[in-house]
């Protein structure tokens, strides 16, 4: 169990009332800490929204944050490497298909794009994938 | 008073009915003269069947006061029942209408043996629904202490039946089975903290087992009440013996049809209830198709009363549903859904019970152009549909927006209701 | 009947009273014991003054029913109301109650010119809260027809006033005026499509300002209505003049304090309403502090009437607000929050009116242990504060989770309440 352990990808999820510029003083922190924002994304709520954001030194990032008033959680998700083509997503879907998926988003990252996941069994998620062949990202690869 | 006694009694005052309505109700005047009757041709009981049938939708029909025998002057109260589509169905009272409605229930009250030392939590709905104030002035009228806690907030009604000392409930079976949840996560035992002995139980299709269910985990004896909006409200219930619905004679008739055929039904025989009520003044209520299934039972009651009693109901005989004591009809439903252009034309009900409470789920289509990624305002949709669904049909509906084109299809006859309860 | 004629009447019973009390009531012998008076004390109306006060805090500290001087027999109804903390306050009424407070409203009506022929339309909320009640019955006393819409729904409201011939409403200014907006935007125009003449309006607060509004958009006479659920339930209202809230002085006794040294104010100045019911059995009430800012006017009424008139309320001496003609106090939402793990200790109440309509909103901090990136759950959370708050304070309310830190801190007495409205 321990190996898969480093296909954990810590995210920072920052809990943001609905008020001009939260995302703002989420990103001058970040700045002012050096702290670099691998991937990103807002989800909104009925009032408030959730930023998710990976970065290269999420601990770091976190006591800033919280230094700074934020309330800040880890959640643990994972990141699928893709072909950088048309078809790419797809090729990954049919190893997927058993794995209830929360949220997701992505980006690109030449030669590659990433697909980032929150999975509901996250460890018996990242054995199917693995054991489906998929290539997942490896937590050294962000942190 | 002895079965030949009551019948006596029923003829005179049947014969007075239909000289009544045949004179002062144009409606059913006409009605009379199409079936190429008149007030003489009673001269029966068994006559009785001469007399043209009533359907609810006489009643959409005649909204809001057509179908009024009396000057409004003489009218002191109104309630409302949500019609099968858009329009309410009215129904008028006189202050006779009141009194025999209050009479007919503090009888059924009596006769379970609640009187003055009773305290009566009504926790039926008061207003336009009859059954909160229905009961209401029952308890009233037996000299019984009223807690007019009409619905929600259970917790609050738990600690009144507890420090009240209320010893009856009046409410729909699947509440009083809830509140036994909650009062349990509360730390109360209705056994042990609280005097409550007595449910009168009703407006929604229940068991025998859930009885039996009440009472060993409240120690609560469930009577079964039958009555409806367009009757008065709430009319009659179980005496003492809990075997059967007595329908007290001087006020209503009671015939058994089969509902294709619309011919009567013998004692035992199943079929199609149809109540004339016998003293209503505000306007006619004359051989009414009430929908319910159910049967006369033949045997005469152990507690001595000579009124007929009714089993249990079994069912209807149309699409209406009963959602927590309201009645609900999918083309209420489809009406309510219409008004809306984001929605499509397909729509799913599914009723289900979780925890005793019965929840109803709508699902719909929605419009492909109605799609937005704004998930907030999607969700606001879905929030405004179900406000609007409850609007209309009084009852709280949760709203599911599903992709276009997913829900079945039917050829023929649609079936829009998936009913998970089990009873 | 003259005010000095009216006066001796109140010397009688009041002396009637006290004694009463002295005598069989426990808890009011040792407040007077506390205060050093006997019955014997009360020899003139002035001498009301020696008499200890009532507040709100007796009734909570006697529940159930600690304060209640009729046998438990004699009881006939319970209301309750929801107290500032937890546990709400139990109202009985015992046979004659029931009448004198219906009387009360019944002649209220019959001043503003409401009589057999009209059809009052109750919106008042029907059950534990007095307001529905309240009305029914005293419109029931002078024989007009109810009609029981209770709240909600506004279309089938409209629907019924027009279709029912409706003449009258009952409900509070604010509904009154969004059910005007929702009649226009159905294309229904008050004035020349219904018969609708006047509005019995009370149970939050309101001004002249919004009588005109009302009485130019609506074309309908609006007659400002008082009570308090601890005094029976909605009691006094405006006689058709218009001018000050009749009280009716055989059944109360209105005095005027400072509310900081409990002292009379001079006449016709401002102060807190303190209420003695002459007449009350279940649950007596003497020198009652309501709470509420107003005056007194002693001058006989143009209409001829010689009881007193109070006008029309001015404010609060605590922090309660009313929404939607609930009394809501912070206290209650603090012991509500307080139960939810998941928010912290500071809150706000943010109140506002939209459209017609008062909103309560309350914001409240997350903590940072219940926060977990899931957005659903954070709904979850939401939706369960919001229900337990629904519940507690029988109003609706909305809920905004903010982030720690972010709302504002006080040193000394918290400033809970922002009050958006425009009366």
């Amino acid at each position: 169990m321990s190996d898969i352990g480093k296909y954990r990808i810590k995210q920072l999820s920052i809990f943001s009332e609905n008020r001009p510029s939260r995302l703002g003083a989420v990103a001058k922190v970040l700045r002012d800490g050096k702290i670099n924002i691998l991937g990103f994304s807002i989800a909104e709520g009925a009032g408030y929204g959730v930023i998710r954001v990976l970065v290269d030194r999420p601990e770091e990032a976190r006591d800033l944050l919280t230094k700074e008033g934020f309330v800040v959680k880890f959640t643990d998700v994972l990141a699928i490497q893709m072909e950088d083509r048309p078809g790419g997503l797809f090729d990954l879907t049919d190893q997927m298909k058993d794995i209830n998926i929360e949220y997701g988003y992505g980006y690109r990252s030449p030669p590659y794009a990433v697909l980032i996941i929150r999975v509901e069994d996250i460890d018996k998620s990242i054995e199917k994938l693995i054991a489906g062949g998929l290539h997942l990202l490896d937590n050294v690869a962000f942190h | 008073m002895p079965k030949d006694q009551l019948d006596r009694l029923q003829l005179k005052l049947l014969k007075i009915l239909a000289r009544r309505v045949y004179d002062s109700s144009p409606f059913y005047h006409e009605r009379m003269r199409e079936a190429g009757m008149t007030p003489q041709d009673i001269r029966t009981l068994a006559d009785v069947t001469k007399l043209p049938f009533m359907t609810k939708k006489d009643l959409r029909d005649g909204y809001p006061d057509k179908l009024f025998m009396r000057d409004r002057s003489e009218l002191i109260r109104y309630h409302a029942s949500s019609g099968t589509t858009g329009k309410p169905t009215i129904v008028g009272y006189t202050r006779n209408d009141v009194e025999n409605w209050s009479e007919s229930l503090a009888r059924a009250l009596t006769s379970i043996g609640l009187g003055k030392e009773d305290v009566i939590q009504v926790s039926n709905t008061y207003g336009l629904f009859s059954g909160g104030l229905g009961f209401h002035y029952a308890a009233e009228k037996i000299g019984a202490v009223v807690v007019p806690a009409s619905t929600g907030n259970t917790e609050r009604q738990l600690e009144l039946i507890r420090d009240l000392e209320v010893t009856a409930i009046a409410a729909t079976p699947s509440y009083l089975m809830y509140m036994g949840e909650v009062a349990e996560k509360m730390g109360i035992d209705i056994r042990r903290d609280t005097k409550l002995r007595s449910g009168l139980l009703g407006a929604e299709p229940w068991s025998d087992r859930m009885r039996d269910r009440i009472y060993e985990t409240m120690g609560v004896r469930g009577f079964n009440c039958f009555g409806a909006s367009e009757l008065s409200g709430p009319m009659f219930l179980e005496c003492a013996e809990q075997d059967g619905i007595h329908f007290w004679g001087d006020l209503a008739l009671v015939e058994i049809i089969d509902p294709d055929s619309g011919e009567p039904l013998g004692p035992g025989q199943k079929g199609e209830m149809v109540v004339t009520m016998l003293q209503k003044e505000a306007f006619p209520m004359v051989r009414y198709r009430m929908g319910d299934i159910t049967s006369i039972m033949e045997e005469p009651c152990p507690c001595g009363r000579a009124h007929p009693r009714l089993t249990r109901i079994q069912g209807r005989v149309d699409d209406m549903i009963i959602i927590r004591g309201i009645n609900v009809f999918p083309s209420q439903v489809e009406h309510a859904l219409m008004q809306h252009r984001e929605l499509g034309n397909e729509f799913q009900i599914v009723v289900d019970r979780k925890d005793h409470m019965d929840s109803m789920l709508v699902r719909v289509e929605l419009r492909p152009e109605a799609f937005t990624d704004d998930i907030v305002e999607l969700n606001e949709l879905r929030e405004y549909i179900s406000s609007r669904l409850k609007g209309v049909l009084n009852v709280s509906a949760k709203v599911e927006l599903v992709q276009s084109g997913t829900l079945p299809r039917f050829e023929g006859k649609a079936k829009r209701v998936v009913d998970r309860r089990e009873y | 009947m003259p005010l000095s004629e009216l006066k001796s009447l109140q010397l009688k019973e009041l002396k009637m009273l006290v004694y009463k009390l002295y005598t069989f009531s426990p808890f009011y012998r040792q407040k007077m014991k506390g205060k050093g008076v006997t019955p014997e004390d009360v020899q003139t109306l002035e001498d009301v003054t020696k008499l200890p006060f009532m507040t709100k805090k007796d009734l909570r500290d006697g529940y159930p029913d600690k304060l209640f001087l009729a046998h438990p027999r004699e009881v006939v109804r319970y209301h309750a109301s929801s107290g500032t903390t937890g546990k709400p306050t139990i109202m009985g009424y015992t046979q004659n109650d029931i009448q004198n407070w219906s009387e009360s409203v019944a002649r209220g009506l019959v001043s503003a010119g409401i009589g057999t022929d009209d059809v009052l339309q109750v919106s008042y909320t029907y059950g534990l809260f007095t307001g529905g009640l309240g009305l029914h019955y005293a419109a029931e006393r002078i024989g007009a027809a109810v009609v029981p819409a209770s709240t909600g729904n506004t279309e089938r409201q409209i629907d019924l006033i027009r279709d029912m011939g409706v003449t009258a409403i009952a409900a509070t200014p604010s509904y009154l005026l969004h059910l005007g907006e929702v009649a226009e935007k159905m294309g229904i125009d008050i004035q020349r499509d219904t018969k609708l003449r006047m509005g019995i309006l009370g149970a939050e607060p309101w001004s002249q300002r919004m009588r005109d509004r009302i009485q130019d958009r609506l074309g309908i006479k609006a007659i400002d209505i008082y009570g308090a659920s601890e005094l029976s339930g909605p009691l006094w209202c405006e006689c058709s003049e218009q001018q000050g809230i009749h009280v009716w002085s055989d059944l109360a006794l209105v005095e005027i304090i400072d509310s900081a040294t409990g002292e009379h104010v001079a006449p016709g100045e401002k102060g807190e309403l303190v209420i003695t019911m002459l007449q009350k059995e279940a649950l007596p009430i003497i020198r009652y502090r309501l709470g509420d800012v107003t005056t007194l006017d002693e001058e006989v009424c143009p209409c001829g009437r010689a009881h007193p008139r109070i006008g029309r309320i001015q404010g609060r001496v605590d922090d309660m607000i009313i929404i939607r003609g609930i009394n809501v106090f912070p206290s209650q939402v603090e012991h509500s929050l307080m139960t939810n793990p998941e928010v912290g200790n500071e809150f706000q109440i943010v109140i506002d009116r939209k459209g017609a309509l008062d909103t309560m909103m309350v914001r409240a901090e997350l903590r940072p242990e219940a926060f977990g990136d899931r957005v659903f759950e954070l709904d979850a959370i939401k939706d369960r504060i919001t229900h337990k708050l629904r519940s507690t304070l029988n109003v609706g309310v909305t809920v905004e989770l903010v982030e720690p830190g972010s709302l504002p801190r006080f040193e000394g007495k918290a400033k809970r309440v922002v009050d958006k409205r425009v009366l």
